[in-house]
C-alpha cells in the first residue's frame, strides 16, 4: 500500500529532505519512498514511481510531500511515527562550535603559543623527527617512544643542549616537572628534592618512597636508560644535574641509574664536586670504586637512596638511615624465619616476576652473591642468562616488561595476563620457595590492579592447599595514596589475601633472600 | 640554561591520549595533537625536502602571495574559437587531466557527442561517435588552455565563454555559461532539448550578457565571492547568494541593452539557476591560481581536476606535468531513486575552487549545506579547520563569519598533505555514470592519495636533480 503525508507550508531545503528520505528508505519495512517539496516536477516523479496519492496531487510548491510503500496499515502507522521522529530530530541538530584537535605540532603551537614541553609517544620510527621539530620550536621534549636509534638520540640531545632544552628519553617512562607528574608517574608530594634518573621504575620507586615518608619532589628529570652509556655520554643526565643545581626549589639532588659508563661517572663526579647542594646517588650494580672519590652520598639500593635524600631534605643526621635499615633487617629476619619454617623440603628457589625493569636489576644485585645459580632474561653481574624465558631455572628473576615478553601486548604494568599465567606456572613447580612480585601504581598503570592480581593469588592459595604446601608471596607496591589507585587500599587488600606486602622492592628482595638463606640453613 | 623550571608547564601531547587526560586532571594546560604517520615512508625524500626547506618556503610564499593578490574581474565575453588560446575548429576541451576517447567515462562521452552535434560535425549519436573516434577531432584539457569547465567540462569552438582578467598579473581565464540543472551537456546529455538550449544560449543569452557586461565595463568577482561567503555560499556546491549578487549587478544593463522579450528570458534563465555563478567562481579560481604557476621550487598545488576517470593535480614548481590517480566515487546524498551504484567517479574542473581556498575548504561558511558533510555545522567547521593544516596561508579576502572572519585555508602545500596524512576535502555534485541522465546527488570526498604521492615524489626528485 502507498501512504502519502502532506505537510502544508513546511519548507525544508532539499538537502535536509534527501537526508530524511535516506533514513526513511533505510527502514526495513519500507519498500519505496520519497520526501520532496510539492513542485510539479516532483509530483510527476512521484507519479512515475507510483507514489503520488490523491492527497499529494493537491500539494503546492511550498508543501512537503512524503510518500512511502509498505505491506500493511500497521506498518504504515509505524513508519509514520518514525518519520515524525526524524523530523523532530532534524530540528535539534548539534549547534556547538567546531572543535578539532590540531594534526601537527606547528598547529598546536598556534593554539598554545607559550607551550614549553612536547610529550611524544608516536612510533619510534617517527618520534625522532617529531622531537627535532619540537626542539626547533623551542620546546623541551619527553620522548616516551622507544625504538629511536642511538644516532638520533645523540643528535637530538646535542641539539637540545645547545639550545638549553631537555630531551628526556627516548624510552623515558616518567618525569615530574614543576610538581606535575607526567606519563607513567605517581602523584607525589611537592618538596625540596630534585631527581635525575636514567631509570623509569627507579624514578617512580624513589619518588614514592620519598613522598610516603612525608618529604617531596618538585622536579624529576628522566633521561632514558641509554643516556648514561658511553655513546651518548650522559648529555642529559649532566644537563639535568646542572639544572637542579640552579633550581631554587631544589635543595637536595638524588641521582638514580643503572651503572653509567666509566667516562660518564667521571663527568658526573666532576660536575657534582662543584655543586654545593647535597647529592645522593643510586647507581645499581655499579662498582663503587670510582664513586668513592666523589662527594656523592652513595646508596646501594633505591630505598636507601630515598632514605638518604629524605634525611638531607630534613637536615637530619645520616646515621638515622643506617639505624632504620638495621631495625628493618631484624624485622625482615623475623618474618623470614616464620615463613621458611612452613616450607617443604622440595621448595628451594625464588621466582621473581617483575613488571618494572629496574626492580629486576635491583633484585639480581641482592641474589648474585648467593652460592647457587641465578638466572634472568636480563642478567646483570654474576647472574646467568635464561635459556628459555618462558621456563624458570633454579633462582629466576624476570623482567616481564622486556621486549621479548611485550611483542604485540601492552606493558605488564597495564596488562597483567602474562605474569598471572607465570605466577600459576611457578606455583605448580614444587621447587618454588617464594614468589616475588612488584605492583606499580600511578598514572599510566592499570587503574584497577586488585581486579587483576587478587583472583590469581586466591588460585595460588587453593593450588598450594591441594598440594599441601605453603608458598609465600612477597610483593612491593610502588605508589602513593594520592595515586588514583591509592596505595593503602591496594596494600591492605593484598595483605588480606596473605601477601607479604613490603614498602620497597629492596625490602621485598631482602625478605625473599633471607627466606632462601634460612631455608638452606634449615635443610643443612 | 634551561628555563623549563621557571615557567608554568604547558604541554603539547603528540601520541597517547591518556597522557593528555592525566594533564587535564591536574589542570595543566595542554593541547592534543591528532598525529598520523606520513603518507610516504621513504625518509630520503624528506631529507631532500629538509635540505631545501628555505628555498621551498621562499617559493611557496611567492606562490601564495600571487594567489592572494590576484584581482579577478569579469571583462567580457567571446566565442571560444576567438578568445581561448590554442582553440581550433576540430578541438574539444574537457575537464580534468588528459584523457583519450576510449578511456572517457559515460557523461564525458555523452558531452562530446552533444558538442559534436552542436558544432554540426554530426547529426546523430552514431555519426558523432564515428567522428569522435575518427582521429579528426582532438581533445585537450581545459586547464591547458586557461579554461575551466564543470563536470564533463566540454568546451567546443562555437561556444560563448566569459573572459576573466587578473588585473594584478595580466593573465586571463575562460569558462562557459552554466546551463542549469536537469538534462544538460555537462552531465553528458545530448538530446534535442540540450542542443536547443545551447543554441539559445549562443543566440540570445550570450549577446544579451555580452552587451550588458560591456556597458558595465568590468565586474569585480572576487568581491562578489567575498560577500557570498558571508551569505552562506561556499561557491562550489552552493552558489545561490553569488548568483543573486551577480543578477543584481547585471539586471539593469540586461534590461537597458536588450529588447524586452530577450531581457525577460535572460533574467528568468539566470534567476532559475542557483548554480549560474559556479562557472565564474571556477574561472576566478583558475585565473588566480594560474598567476602562481611555474615558480621554481614551489610545492603549492595550482590545479586539482577530474575527468571522471582520473583525478589529476599540478604543482607550481613542476610546470605542466600532471600527477594522476584513479578518480574516486563521492560519498553522497542521492536524489530519490538513485544510489551509489549509479554514480560516476568524481568529475569536473570545479575542484579548482578548493584549490583556491573555496568550496569544501570554505564549507564552514555554508551552514545551509552541512547535511552533505555529516549533518551538523560542527562537522562543516571541522572540515574547514582541518584544511588549515595543509595550506600555506589564510585568505586575505575570503573570510568565514563563523570562525570570527578567519580567512579561508588557501594554497594547498603537497608537502603538508604528505607529511600530515591529510587529503584535500572537496564538496561536489555527483553525475550519473550513464550519459545524459544528469546530476543524481551531491556529496563530499577526500582527494585520492596517488596524485599527491606522485606529485611529492616528482617534486622531491626534481629538487634532488637540480
Amino acid at each position: 500500500m502507498v501512504t502519502g503525508i502532506l505537510k502544508r507550508g513546511e519548507y525544508f531545503d532539499s538537502v535536509s529532505l534527501m537526508l530524511i528520505a535516506k533514513k526513511i528508505s533505510e527502514l526495513e519495512i519500507v519498500l519505496d519512498s520519497a520526501a520532496v517539496m510539492g513542485t510539479p516536477e516532483n509530483k510527476s516523479m512521484l507519479q512515475t514511481s507510483g507514489l503520488l496519492t490523491d492527497e499529494l496531487q493537491n500539494a503546492s510548491d511550498m508543501d512537503l510531500m512524503i510518500a512511502y510503500k509498505c505491506n500493511s496499515q500497521n506498518e504504515s502507522d509505524l513508519i509514520s511515527k518514525k518519520i515524525n521522529e526524524l523530523f523532530k530530530k532534524s530540528d535539534n541538530t548539534n549547534k556547538s562550535s567546531g572543535s578539532l584537535n590540531p594534526s601537527s605540532l606547528e598547529s598546536a603551537i598556534k593554539i598554545l603559543p607559550d607551550a614549553n614541553l612536547a610529550m611524544i609517544s608516536v612510533a619510534g620510527k617517527y618520534a625522532g623527527d617529531e622531537a627535532m621539530k619540537a626542539l626547533k620550536n623551542g620546546l623541551n621534549v619527553i620522548l616516551f617512544s622507544d625504538n629511536v636509534s642511538i644516532e638520533k638520540e645523540i643528535e637530538l640531545k646535542n641539539f637540545a643542549k645547545e639550545k638549553g632544552l631537555f630531551v628526556m628519553g627516548p624510552d623515558c617512562g616518567t618525569a615530574i616537572i614543576n610538581g606535575v607528574p607526567l606519563a607513567f608517574a605517581n602523584v607525589v608530594n611537592r618538596g625540596n628534592i630534585g631527581i635525575v634518573a636514567a631509570s623509569g621504575t627507579g624514578l617512580q620507586e624513589v619518588s614514592c618512597l620519598i613522598s610516603n615518608s612525608g618529604c617531596g619532589i618538585f622536579q624529576a628529570i628522566g633521561t632514558g636508560g641509554r643516556d648514561v652509556k658511553k655513546e651518548v655520554g650522559g648529555i642529559m643526565f649532566l644537563e639535568g644535574i646542572k639544572a637542579l643545581a640552579e633550581d631554587k626549589n631544589t635543595e637536595v639532588i638524588l641521582l638514580v641509574s643503572k651503572p653509567p659508563a666509566d667516562e660518564v661517572i667521571i663527568k658526573i663526579i666532576e660536575l657534582v664536586n662543584k655543586i654545593e647542594k647535597p647529592v645522593v646517588g643510586v647507581f645499581l650494580n655499579a662498582s663503587i670504586e670510582l664513586l668513592k672519590q666523589s662527594k656523592i652520598n652513595i646508596a646501594r639500593t633505591l630505598e636507601e637512596g630515598a632514605m638518604l635524600a629524605v634525611v638531607h631534605s630534613r637536615k637530619e643526621n645520616i646515621g638515622k638511615v643506617y639505624d632504620d635499615l638495621e631495625s628493618q633487617f631484624s624485622e625482615l629476619q623475623t618474618i623470614a624465619g616464620k615463613e621458611s619454617a612452613k616450607l617443604n623440603k622440595t621448595q628451594k628457589y625464588v621466582r621473581a616476576l617483575f613488571s618494572g625493569g629496574t626492580f629486576c636489576d635491583e633484585t639480581q644485585m641482592f641474589f648474585q652473591h648467593i652460592d647457587e645459580d641465578v638466572f634472568s632474561n636480563t642478567p646483570v653481574g654474576k647472574v646467568k642468562k635464561l635459556k628459555d624465558i618462558w621456563k624458570s631455572e633454579k633462582h629466576t628473576i624476570i623482567d616481564l616488561g622486556d621486549d621479548e615478553f611485550t611483542v604485540g601486548k601492552p606493558h605488564p604494568m597495564i596488562d597483567y595476563s602474562t605474569r598471572n599465567k607465570r605466577i600459576l606456572a611457578e606455583t605448580n613447580d614444587p621447587e618454588t620457595a617464594v614468589i616475588l612480585l612488584d605492583i606499580v601504581l600511578g598514572y599510566g598503570s592499570n587503574m584497577n590492579p586488585l581486579a587483576e592480581i587478587v583472583p590469581v593469588i586466591k588460585e595460588v592459595k587453593e593450588l598450594t592447599l591441594q598440594q599441601k604446601r605453603h608458598l609465600p608471596i612477597v610483593c612491593s607496591v610502588t605508589g602513593t595514596d594520592k595515586d588514583p589507585q591509592n596505595r593503602t587500599t591496594v596494600a591492605a587488600a593484598l595483605k588480606a589475601e596473605g601477601v607479604l606486602v613490603m614498602e620497597s622492592n629492596a625490602a621485598a628482595s631482602k625478605l625473599a633472600k633471607f627466606l632462601i638463606e634460612r631455608r638452606v640453613k634449615r635443610n643443612e | 640554561m634551561n628555563k623549563l623550571f621557571e615557567n608554568e608547564l604547558k604541554v603539547i601531547n603528540i601520541g597517547l591520549k591518556s597522557f593528555k587526560e592525566t594533564l587535564d586532571e591536574q589542570n595543566v594546560q595542554s593541547v592534543q595533537v591528532d598525529w598520523k604517520p606520513p603518507l610516504i615512508s621513504d625518509s630520503t625524500l624528506f631529507d631532500v625536502i629538509r635540505i631545501n626547506s628555505d628555498k621551498i618556503e621562499t617559493a611557496n610564499k611567492e606562490a601564495v602571495k600571487r594567489i592572494l593578490n590576484s584581482k579577478p574581474v569579469l571583462t567580457g565575453m567571446g566565442k571560444a574559437i576567438d578568445v581561448i588560446p590554442g582553440m581550433k575548429k576540430n578541438l574539444l576541451l574537457h575537464a580534468g587531466p588528459p584523457v583519450a576517447w576510449d578511456k572517457m567515462c559515460g557523461p564525458m562521452k555523452g558531452a562530446v557527442i552533444g558538442a559534436l552535434i552542436y558544432e554540426g560535425f554530426a547529426k546523430t549519436f552514431e555519426e558523432a561517435e564515428k567522428v569522435a573516434t575518427s582521429g579528426k577531432i582532438e581533445f585537450s584539457p581545459c586547464h591547458e588552455h586557461a579554461t575551466v569547465g564543470p563536470m564533463a567540462g566540454i568546451v567546443s569552438p562555437s561556444m560563448p565563454v566569459f573572459i576573466l582578467e587578473n588585473e594584478e598579473f595580466g593573465n586571463k581565464a575562460f569558462c562557459t555559461m552554466n546551463e542549469g540543472l536537469g538534462k544538460v551537456l555537462r552531465y553528458g546529455a545530448y538530446d534535442e532539448s540540450v542542443i536547443e538550449r545551447l543554441r539559445w544560449m549562443e543566440n540570445v543569452l550570450y549577446p544579451s550578457l555580452k552587451k550588458a557586461i560591456e556597458k558595465i565595463g568590468k565586474i569585480d568577482l572576487k568581491n562578489i565571492i567575498a560577500q557570498a561567503l558571508h551569505m552562506g555560499d561556499e561557491v562550489h556546491n552552493r552558489n545561490r547568494a553569488a548568483t543573486s549578487l551577480l543578477y543584481r549587478t547585471l539586471a539593469p544593463e540586461i534590461v537597458n541593452q536588450n529588447e524586452k522579450e530577450n531581457a525577460i528570458s535572460v533574467l528568468n534563465f539566470i534567476n532559475s539557476n542557483d548554480h549560474f555563478f559556479l562557472n565564474l567562481s571556477m574561472g576566478v579560481s583558475k585565473v588566480s591560481l594560474d598567476a602562481a604557476r611555474n615558480i621554481e621550487n614551489s610545492s603549492i598545488v595550482v590545479v586539482m581536476a577530474r575527468n571522471g576517470t582520473e583525478f589529476g593535480i599540478q604543482l607550481s614548481g613542476t610546470g605542466d606535468k600532471w600527477f594522476t590517480g584513479i578518480s574516486p566515487i563521492p560519498e553522497a546524498l542521492y536524489f530519490t531513486g538513485y544510489t551509489k551504484g549509479d554514480a560516476n567517479p568524481d568529475i569536473g574542473d570545479s575542484s579548482i575552487t578548493e584549490t583556491n581556498g573555496l568550496g569544501g575548504f570554505a564549507i564552514a561558511a555554508s551552514p545551509a549545506i552541512v547535511q552533505f558533510v555529516g549533518g551538523s555545522t560542527n562537522d562543516a567547521v571541522n572540515y574547514t579547520l582541518k584544511m588549515y593544516e595543509i595550506t600555506a596561508a589564510e585568505n586575505n579576502i575570503y573570510k568565514i563569519p563563523y570562525l570570527n572572519f578567519r580567512g579561508t585555508p588557501t594554497g594547498i602545500d603537497v608537502i603538508k598533505v604528505i607529511e600530515k596524512n591529510i587529503l584535500p576535502f572537496i564538496d561536489t555534485g555527483v553525475a550519473h555514470k550513464n550519459a545524459g541522465i544528469g546530476q543524481i546527488g551531491a556529496g563530499v570526498l577526500e582527494a585520492p592519495v596517488d596524485p599527491f604521492k606522485k606529485a611529492f615524489i616528482g617534486f622531491a626528485n626534481q629538487l634532488k636533480n637540480s
